[in-house]
């Protein structure tokens, strides 16, 4: 068949599957209780990379699922209400689908930009649903330091992106 | 040949709607999940058979993960000790020194303890074993604030059991498996623990919020906490004993009264787990609901929860009269229902300064013996736990007579004399009472006193009448209490309206 249609084939293990277990073992990696100068580490959440990277690459039915998966798998090892992450990453990738065709190769700080305002997104919506379970408001610097930390991983994102985004051409 | 080289190469599935459908239906089960969770009510159903295997399966990935930190603190803390042996030796030293002298202090602080628990009859909170374990993960975001633990129900974990590092309370158990268990630590945004300032015992809830110190919340006191006040467990509700070391309070950015966690001193590596079910298997129901008798008690605070089965004062007119206001007397507290042979009648309220809620139809034992005045400030007193108030509900009317003393100052009554007119020590022979004295029929919070005339006359403008001379026939109980019976003579008043005939209250 011509390059045409298809470009090349992407690789499920390269681009799904990879950064989904790389997901898993960094939220247990993190989960270990270690001190740095005494000072407790932020947990950022690793989910939000491939969210926004698979999101960014190629629209896709199976990401979706993943991220409800990866979603209750941080739920259940970090003991919190189950559905929150999945509702939170959900959201964040709803928002990077519906806002690609607008961002698609705008430049690396913009694309950076952006993957802050969906880590905001995801956050905030974290921060609303827990309001509203718990009827209690959470710390407020606590979250902001949890949102900073996951901004700062854009880095990871931009080189799944970078690797994948030309992968298929169709949905340049 | 792969799918995309087939037939339908040509057909464009609209993938973007397609993924955005996937998203929507991830979205409805996400939140169908959310809203099903139950984690909040800290149920043993409630965490679930997913979480609890979940649990169990990653504990042995995490502790293979944490076990390298263990070593490599392990060795940090060796060379560190290699380097700083002798400044550490010489700290040592200073701290050994004032140990020693804590040491001596609290040898004589709980020779005096144990002896007035003895006299007080205390009931003692007995020792709660514990389980110890080692914490395997950590989870610490905003959202979600918990830790596994390596010991769960098999070592006899139970969900609700308090957590307490070295330094001080962590958690609770949320939630067990067979081997690990999580515990939701204070800082989690579902934690409420009840605590309270150590200083003033003014009682708080101490809310996480997903911060590193969470907030007291609902503070009760008269005065303000100062920062550094010592927070510890309140027991409040029994879900937690009482006095474990929370931490110490602190002003938030936010003006908010805030706690620094005793526990955060150093990380949380090994813990010990207090098998505390909650505050009933701290006493035995049976034997707080028995009858007591003088005997038994000995001239202690009687028990707080005794049968309420008492009869209604004997109206003797004038004996009130004769009386001192409340406060004064100070007589171990009769069980209620017994020894009424070693009592005299009881008298109707007088009119002296008792509570508002007074009720001269409040049944009073017909009796008390009497015993040995103590100040309002004595140690007794204040060591008095809480739960020894109903006796002085229950104190009787004008039950104490003793003679040639003057009317002391109302001031003394009240409530505070509860721990006063118990504090009588067990095998003490009974002094002379140093004022003729009648506590006004308190009220009972299981007696229907509200409807009760309250006293009108306050108890300083009460004609102070000689006191009369105890007379009648003395009898020593087993604990070395002499009681005697006592005959109260006519009163040279009129008495005030005498309350209703002597019925039975309600229990």
């Amino acid at each position: 068949m011509s390059g045409f249609q298809a470009g090349r084939m992407l690789d499920p293990w390269g681009w799904i599957w990879a950064p989904f277990a790389s997901c898993i073992f960094a939220a247990i990696l993190v989960a270990v209780p270690i001190r740095l100068f005494g000072l407790r580490l932020p947990e950022p959440i690793f989910a939000l990379v491939p969210a926004f990277a698979w999101a960014v690459i190629r629209p896709s039915i199976l990401p979706p699922f993943l991220l409800l998966g990866l979603g209750l798998f941080l739920d259940i090892f970090r003991g919190g209400p189950l559905g929150l992450w999945p509702t939170g990453l959900l959201v964040a990738y709803g928002f990077v689908l519906a806002t690609r065709p607008m961002m698609i190769g705008q430049s690396r700080p913009m694309m950076w930009a952006w993957f802050g305002v969906c880590c905001f997104i995801c956050v905030g919506t974290a921060y609303l649903l827990t309001m509203l379970d718990a009827l209690v408001t959470p710390n407020l610097l606590a979250t902001f330091w949890q949102l900073l930390v996951t901004v700062l991983l854009y880095p990871f994102a931009h080189r799944l992106i970078a690797r994948y985004e030309d992968a298929d051409v169709r949905f340049r | 040949m792969s799918f995309r080289d087939g037939p339908f190469s040509d057909i464009k599935v609209p993938l973007t709607w397609a993924a955005g459908g996937a998203v929507l239906l991830a979205l409805i089960a996400a939140i169908v999940l959310l809203m099903s969770d139950r984690r909040e009510t800290l149920e043993e159903q409630a965490y679930g058979q997913i979480r609890a295997t979940a649990d169990s399966i990653q504990a042995p990935v995490s502790g293979a993960l944490s076990a390298p930190v263990g070593w490599f603190r392990g060795g940090i803390a060796g060379v560190r000790g290699y380097f700083f042996a002798v400044s550490d030796n010489r700290r040592l030293r200073a701290e050994n020194k004032e140990l020693r002298q804590a040491t001596d202090a609290l040898a004589a602080e709980r020779d005096v303890n144990d002896r007035l628990r003895a006299l007080l009859k205390l009931r003692t909170e007995p020792p709660i074993p514990m389980v110890s374990g080692r914490s395997i993960t950590d989870a610490r975001g905003p959202f979600a604030n918990s830790r596994l633990i390596n010991v769960g129900r098999d070592a006899g974990l139970k969900v609700g059991y308090p957590v307490m590092s070295e330094n001080g309370l962590v958690g609770r158990v949320v939630g067990v498996s067979g081997s690990v268990s999580r515990v939701l630590l204070l800082t989690d945004i579902a934690s409420r623990t009840p605590v309270m300032i150590d200083r003033n015992n003014a009682r708080a809830i101490l809310s996480g919020d997903g911060g590193p110190n969470p907030k007291l919340d609902y503070m009760r006191s008269r005065e303000q906490p100062k920062v550094g006040d010592k927070l510890v467990t309140s027991g409040d509700g029994g879900v937690m004993p009482r006095g474990l070391p929370v931490g110490v309070v602190v002003k938030g950015a936010d003006g908010a009264w805030r706690a620094q966690l005793s526990s955060d001193r150093a990380p949380i590596d090994f813990v010990r787990i207090l098998k505390f079910d909650d505050f009933s298997q701290l006493a035995v129901e049976q034997e707080l609901s028995a009858p007591v008798t003088p005997e038994q008690m000995g001239g202690a605070i009687p028990q707080p929860v005794i049968p309420l089965k008492v009869v209604a004062p004997q109206p003797a007119p004038g004996a009130a009269l004769k009386a001192a206001p409340a406060g004064t007397l100070v007589a171990p507290a009769p069980p209620l229902k017994a020894a009424p042979t070693l009592t005299p009648k009881a008298a109707p309220a007088p009119k002296t300064a008792a509570p508002k809620t007074a009720a001269p139809q409040t049944p009073a034992p017909k009796a008390a013996p009497a015993a040995a005045k103590l100040p309002s400030t004595s140690p007794i007193a204040k060591s008095a736990p809480p739960t020894a108030a109903p006796a002085v509900k229950t104190a009787p009317a004008g039950t104490a007579a003793a003679p040639k003393a003057p009317a002391p100052t109302p001031a003394a009554s009240g409530p505070r004399t509860a721990p006063i007119t118990s504090s009588a020590p067990k095998g003490v022979p009974v002094p002379p009472a140093r004022a003729p004295a009648a506590v006004a029929p308190a009220p009972s919070a299981t007696l229907p006193a509200a409807k009760a005339p309250t006293p009108q006359t306050p108890a300083p403008k009460t004609p102070v009448a000689k006191a009369p001379a105890i007379k009648g026939p003395t009898t020593k109980s087993a604990a070395g209490i002499t009681y005697r019976k006592v005959q109260t003579p006519a009163p040279k008043t009129p008495a005030p309206k005498a309350p209703p005939p002597p019925e039975e209250a309600p229990e």
